[in-house]
């Protein structure tokens, strides 16, 4: 079974884990009714999606209201800390999260406990803090932008706030960049870097780019990262190695994205909502 | 080769001679800290903290130590109270200082580090926000997309994070150009 871990960006929202299914526009844990506009909400949405689509059960979401004070997050790092060693995940997705080392720490020192031990997916602000942790390594797969890349290459910045401009520079490439993250000890087992091109690499090098469909106006919009992160773990959680899930989700989330016929101005749910069919088109022709 | 090493070392020494920082609970207090104090015309900047006594998602104001009495004072009066007054006694980080700008026809986005605004040229309607990974992200996005520049809330009036940090940096970028 496929677990989240996740913010939703309301200040009073409870600290609730579940089961979370997909209605409409809106994700669904218990009595909760989230809309799906970006975020976390948007990564649980592209993961039920595709779950249904690969006929497994729907994610058991941690979920709690935090819009930036840390409050909720603390909340969840204790609950993590205290009961994650119960739990029995395949695989487990980390997502918008407060980075904060030392609770961090402590959540996974419980994970290492595990008897057996959950394939590791971290994105956004969980992947921030495996970096400055030191511990990227923990992690089986990170799903960062350039943005993002440039700042797992930087093994100074504590936050990609903090990235030096010579390694933002857009002259530089992301395989160099992939390399020295790699060197650094600043990357997970694997990446899956999202952006105009998508690469699958590991400490060897670049495994796979998928570059079709070319859908330039995806990047502006908010959530088409999230909905990679989703799918991606959707499909590791459906029995997919890593390798053949980071490409397979890039593919449909490119497609998905093609098939909105999205501008800029577009949003999330339009893009969710043509996965099953971008899913289809990928998938049949394994 | 000696002779270049003094002065480079006696450089890095007189860059930080007199200087220090001010140490925060939460981003949210620094932010505060930063608009008080430059309004009152004080010659701060924000910067990273020292590894020492980093946590997470941070900043430090860097300030002349020579002025401390008077701007703990002037923060004590909104409220705001500094964890730690301490010395520089090493090189800081620096914030994100490099933009990219990418045009796709009407829309102009802008990134500062992780952190993505688009905007609509012809209505100044910023039409997505984008990137980041601290949990006021989709909460920013959630209160600025769909507003005109001139009436959306800024980040460092409603963020906490670094994240809402690099946002005000592209905000401020895509005002000037727009």
């Amino acid at each position: 079974m496929l677990g989240i871990v996740g913010t939703i960006p309301e200040e009073n929202f409870p600290l609730i884990s579940g089961p979370v299914s997909l209605e409409d526009d809106y994700i669904v844990i218990g009595n909760n009714h989230i809309n799906v506009n970006r975020g976390t909400p948007a990564m649980i949405a592209a993961a039920v999606a595709t779950l249904k689509y690969m006929d497994k059960p729907t994610p058991f979401c941690y979920l709690v209201g935090d819009i930036g004070n840390g409050k909720g997050c603390k909340l969840l790092y204790k609950e993590l800390e205290e009961n994650i060693i119960n739990t029995s995940f395949d695989t487990l997705a980390f997502h918008y999260f407060q980075p904060e080392v030392t609770l961090f720490k402590k959540v996974i020192a419980e994970i290492s406990k595990m008897p057996k031990r959950p394939t590791l997916i971290a994105d956004a602000g969980f992947m921030y803090v495996a970096k400055m942790g030191g511990d990227a390594r923990f992690f089986d797969l990170f799903t960062p932008d350039a943005g993002e890349l440039a700042y797992l290459a930087d093994e100074k910045a504590p936050h990609p706030f903090y990235t030096r401009g010579f390694i933002l520079h857009e002259d530089n490439q992301v395989p160099d960049l992939i390399k020295r993250a790699y060197q650094h000890n600043n990357a997970a087992s694997h990446l899956l870097v999202k952006g105009s091109k998508d690469y699958v690499a590991d400490k060897d090098g670049i495994i796979e780019i998928i570059e079709n469909p070319i859908v330039e106006t995806l990047e502006p919009i908010g959530g088409t990262g999230d909905t990679l992160t989703g799918i991606v773990s959707a499909l590791v959680a459906s029995g997919l190695d890593i390798k053949t899930a980071s490409a397979k989700a890039a593919m449909v989330n490119r497609l998905a994205g093609f098939y909105a016929k999205p501008t800029p101005a577009t949003q999330i749910y339009d893009i969710i909502k043509q996965i099953p069919r971008a899913l289809n088109e990928v998938l049949k022709n394994k | 080769m000696f002779n270049l090493f003094k002065k480079k070392n006696s450089e890095f020494i007189s860059d930080n001679h007199g200087r220090g920082i001010l140490v925060f609970e939460n981003t949210t207090q620094v932010i505060k800290a930063e608009n008080i104090l430059k309004s009152n015309g004080w010659e701060i900047k924000v910067m990273g903290p020292p590894p020492n006594i980093r946590s997470g998602c941070d900043l430090v104001i860097e300030f002349p130590l020579i002025e401390e009495l008077s701007i703990t004072r002037a923060l004590s009066e909104v409220n705001i109270h500094p964890l730690q007054v301490v010395p520089v006694n090493e090189d800081l980080l620096e914030p994100v200082n490099l933009l990219h700008e990418k045009e796709y026809s009407k829309y102009l986005m802008i990134r500062a580090a992780n952190m993505k605004i688009t905007v609509d040229r012809e209505t100044n309607i910023i039409v997505n926000v984008s990137g980041g990974g601290c949990p006021d992200v989709p909460y920013l996005a959630e209160q600025m997309v769909d507003k005109h520049l001139n009436e959306a809330p800024q980040p460092k009036d409603i963020g906490h994070t670094l994240c809402a940090y690099a946002l005000q940096i592209a905000y401020d970028r895509v005002v000037e150009l727009c």
